[in-house]
């Protein structure tokens, strides 16, 4: 079948950017998870209230 | 999660569905042989460009309206997959007009209005860099959005209006143009998996939107305690 690597590279090419797309996106939701999780708990439990302020 | 893992899992089966449709459901090309096979990639990916791109023309245009977040976080969603389609678009196209053509590119009416639509997106979404301000940032972008929405109706109508490099349209062409039946079966079930695709990755990335509104208000909130 000729110019079948053409074929196979298109269609590689094309699903590597979705993927690639993805995981962007993915990884990119993940780590703005754990900064909304690691801002609500310092929120929660602010550095300035510990029981051994200002001792 | 589960529900995006189900999502995706379905989108990879329907993708592969339509990669076995295009490589063994289709016949040859008498005049082009196997290398127009492409088409079953190329021809829907620029569809579905067009549809992300639409629905990001109707929520800038929903937002300048009503000035609701959820409408640009769609809108910015919508550009980048609809980015991400238009860039496969003008990926494959020169692969298969290479041995076809025996040119990677020509600047034709068709060729060139897609290479501008996809500059215009990739400026919406740098404009959107530049702004700080959400509100601000948001009825920018949206009105840029709705001006770069213009060349579409261009693209779609280039091999129409004038006559060009790029082949003549296979559905909604002149009289006796188009595919073979089994062709064009092909190609509109090859269309499924984009769609699903396109709706995957907008909603992943319009949760990762208003993931980043949350934070932000969250970050205010701590700002201002």
């Amino acid at each position: 079948m000729k110019n079948l690597n053409s074929i196979f590279a298109a269609y590689l090419i094309a699903w590597g950017i979705f993927f690639v797309y993805y995981v962007t996106v993915a990884r990119r939701a993940a780590a703005l998870r754990e900064d909304l999780e690691r801002l609500k708990n310092s929120l929660k439990n602010p550095p300035n209230s510990s029981p051994n302020r200002g001792q | 999660m589960a529900k995006s893992a189900l999502g995706a899992a379905v989108v990879v089966l329907l993708m592969a569905a339509a990669a076995y449709a295009a490589f063994f459901i289709a016949p040859t090309d008498t005049r082009q042989g196997e290398i127009y096979r492409i088409i079953f990639l190329h021809v829907p990916s620029a569809w579905t460009g067009l549809v992300a791109f639409f629905i990001c023309f109707v929520a800038n245009i929903a937002y300048v309206l009503r000035r609701a977040p959820q409408w640009d976080w769609l809108g910015v969603s919508a550009a980048e997959v609809g980015l991400a389609f238009t860039s496969v678009v003008l990926i494959s196209g020169p692969i298969w007009a290479h041995p076809v053509w025996g040119i990677w590119w020509t600047w034709d009416a068709r060729l060139t209005s897609t290479f501008v639509l996809w500059l215009l997106y990739v400026a919406y979404l740098m404009l959107r860099t530049l702004v700080e301000e959400p509100d601000r940032r948001a009825l920018l972008s949206a009105l840029f959005g709705i001006f770069a929405f213009i060349d579409v109706p261009l693209v779609f109508g280039s091999i129409r209006w004038w006559r060009t490099q790029h082949p003549q349209p296979v559905i909604m062409g002149e009289p006796g143009a188009g595919l073979d039946p089994t062709m064009l079966k092909v190609l509109l079930f090859s269309w499924l998996p984009m769609l699903a695709l396109m709706t995957l990755l907008i909603m992943t990335r319009y949760r990762l939107e208003a993931m980043r509104s949350d934070l932000d208000l969250v970050r205010r909130e701590a700002e201002a305690g």
